[in-house]
């Protein structure tokens, strides 16, 4: 008869290999549950039988057979679990209730968040008359809302809680009260920048108590693009909707224009915010991430491009044309090719070692940056003939901040290629850096409008 | 003895049904079975039987349960539908066929020693 060493030893065997089961999609929780009983009950027969319990728990994994066979013959009886799919499987049964809930916070989120950013229309402020309003106020209509979901999730303390409420009510009394000139560079620069300002925000409410980790922060990045793929998905799908219902409703003589601009946009805009947000969040376990697959496919195009380009101004001799936009263009370049490089390492398993992707990579960086100092001097010559205006400042800002973002990831980079540093460095330098960000954009919310007498 | 692989799966339908056609069972009970009947000739890797309940399950032959069993554990219960039993009608039918046919075969063969052995060829020359 086993006595009770034995049966910890019988117990830690089960748990091992109920774990190692676990590592195969096809083969689900109550499946794994299935097998485990039959597993147990053979052990119980063999150990009658007069087996110990090693020997009993090894004939009957034996009996059960090899778990690569039986794995491809579960996938081959439910192909369908091959494509992750979301909606499908709740893990275990326990999850489904929490999963329920989740969907209705969620839902309920969108819905207020749709209502709220109709709420302003009730007190006289109609939406075509005063946009410069609702540009100003666009992210205080969801961001929120979106906080208090992770707040909800992730059971934050009130302490946490009362720092982000109060992020929100300065932004929101800022944006309010200052006396902002109509139509002025400041008040764009301020509607520009709130939303990236208060996504940081966003993200302390998403890391929680992991925010100050580098893996906290990173998840924070992680779930960022994600969210921006699966909102483009849903915006997508949302033009089909509305495309298909211009169609049918025009078919009887109705038009559709009036409640799609002021209910439909609006509303679905912000509430999809959030139901994206909850899809990142279900699925993440579930689903491959997107951002590093495009991430991939993108890093050698636009490499090529970059250095084509490059290539051609040294070839050719033309200097780049300074206008107006160039810097604009200069500062998205820069973004784009920080967010090549921020989801390949988001996605990188650290421990490898490097290869020829991270040589592209670092061909990208190095020839945006190139590019971009190139563009930076051409700006320098003639900044003086242009004169600070607000819009120019934070483009130079942003830009300047970019540069030195991707300049020491490119030394970082190139010590890990070389072997003189780790993965991990790199990691925690884009990481750290992340906060720049918002409080650069913070400052162009709060500073420049008195800066600039609110033009 | 060791029975072909494509036998045992074209065999394994009828005789789970057949099996749950007696009683409701789960999985190990239903493979202490099947030894039983076959006289322990039958030997089936234990976890192929899942993937087969499963996919009878799909078919709509069998329906599962969870139930809690005397060990205090979880326990997983098949009972054969009425299409099941239908199914059942026909694998027999269709398994007596073959019988029938090969009985006939090994009949003759026992008449005629040796004619499994000749050459198909005899035939034309």
């Amino acid at each position: 008869m086993p006595n009770t060493e034995h049966s910890d030893v019988l117990e830690e065997r089960i748990g091992q290999w109920r774990e190692y089961l676990r590592r195969r999609q096809a083969i689900h929780a109550v499946d794994i549950a299935e097998l485990e009983d039959h597993l147990r009950e053979q052990v119980a027969s063999l150990i009658d039988a007069g087996l110990d319990a090693d020997e009993a728990f090894l004939v009957a994994v034996k009996r059960i057979g090899a778990l690569d066979a039986l794995s491809r013959e579960f996938a081959h009886e439910y192909s369908e679990r091959l494509w992750k799919q979301l909606v499908l499987t709740p893990d275990a049964e326990e999850p489904r209730a929490t999963a329920r809930t989740d969907a209705l916070v969620a839902f309920g989120l969108a819905i207020t968040a749709a209502i709220l950013v109709k709420l302003p229309a009730l007190f006289g402020l109609d939406m075509d008359a005063e946009a410069a309003f609702y540009a100003r106020n666009v992210s205080l209509f969801v961001f929120p809302l979106l906080a208090g979901y992770f707040v909800w999730k992730r059971h934050l303390g009130t302490s946490v809680v009362r720092w982000l409420a109060l992020a929100f009510v300065v932004a929101g009394v800022i944006v309010n009260v200052y006396p902002f000139a109509a139509g002025g560079s400041t008040e764009g620069l301020a509607a520009l920048h709130l939303p990236i300002a208060l996504w940081l925000v966003v993200g302390i409410a998403y890391a929680g108590e992991r925010w100050r980790e580098v893996g906290g922060r990173m998840d924070f990045i992680r779930f960022s693009g994600e969210l921006f793929i699966y909102y483009v998905l849903i915006a997508l799908g949302g033009g089909v909707l509305v495309a298909f219902m211009a169609m049918i409703f025009q078919a009887i003589g109705m038009d559709i224009e009036p409640f799609f601009e002021s209910w439909l946009l609006p509303c679905g805009a912000v509430g999809a915010v959030v139901i994206a947000s909850w899809l990142v969040e279900a699925k993440q376990s579930v689903i491959e991430n997107m951002a590093p697959v495009l991430t991939r496919l993108f890093t050698p195009l636009f490499a090529a491009v970059l250095v084509t380009f490059l290539g051609t101004m040294l070839l050719t001799g033309r200097a780049i044309d300074i206008d107006r936009d160039v810097l604009i263009a200069f500062d998205l370049l820069l973004v784009i090719v920080l967010g090549l490089l921020l989801y390949s390492v988001s996605a990188r398993d650290p421990q490898s070692p490097p290869g020829f992707f991270d040589v592209l990579q670092i061909v990208l960086v190095v020839s945006a940056l190139l590019a971009d100092v190139v563009a930076l001097w051409a700006i320098a010559a003639r900044i003086s003939e242009f004169g600070f205006t607000p819009n120019r400042v934070a483009a130079l800002g942003e830009n300047v901040i970019l540069l030195v973002n991707l300049a020491w990831s490119a030394v970082l980079y190139v010590r890990f290629m070389r072997g003189h540093g780790s993965f991990g460095s790199l990691e925690k330098w884009q990481t750290d850096y992340v906060p720049v960000y918002a409080v650069w954009a913070a400052i162009v919310v709060i500073v420049f409008p008195p800066l600039f007498a609110f033009a | 003895m060791e029975i072909n692989k494509d036998l045992i799966a074209a065999s394994s339908t009828p005789i789970v049904l057949a099996i749950l056609a007696e009683e409701d069972s789960y999985g190990y009970a239903i493979l202490q079975r099947v030894r039983e009947l076959s006289g322990g000739r039958l030997e089936w890797t234990d976890g192929m039987l899942y993937p087969v309940l499963h996919r009878l399950g799909r078919l709509g032959y069998v329906e599962a349960r969870w139930e809690i069993a005397d060990s205090g554990r979880r326990r997983k219960y098949y009972r054969i539908t009425a299409l099941g039993r239908a199914q059942l009608d026909e694998q027999r039918t269709q398994w007596q066929a073959v019988d029938a046919t090969l009985r006939g075969i090994w009949q003759m063969t026992a008449l005629k020693p040796g004619i499994l052995n000749a050459v198909p060829l005899t035939q034309g020359a």
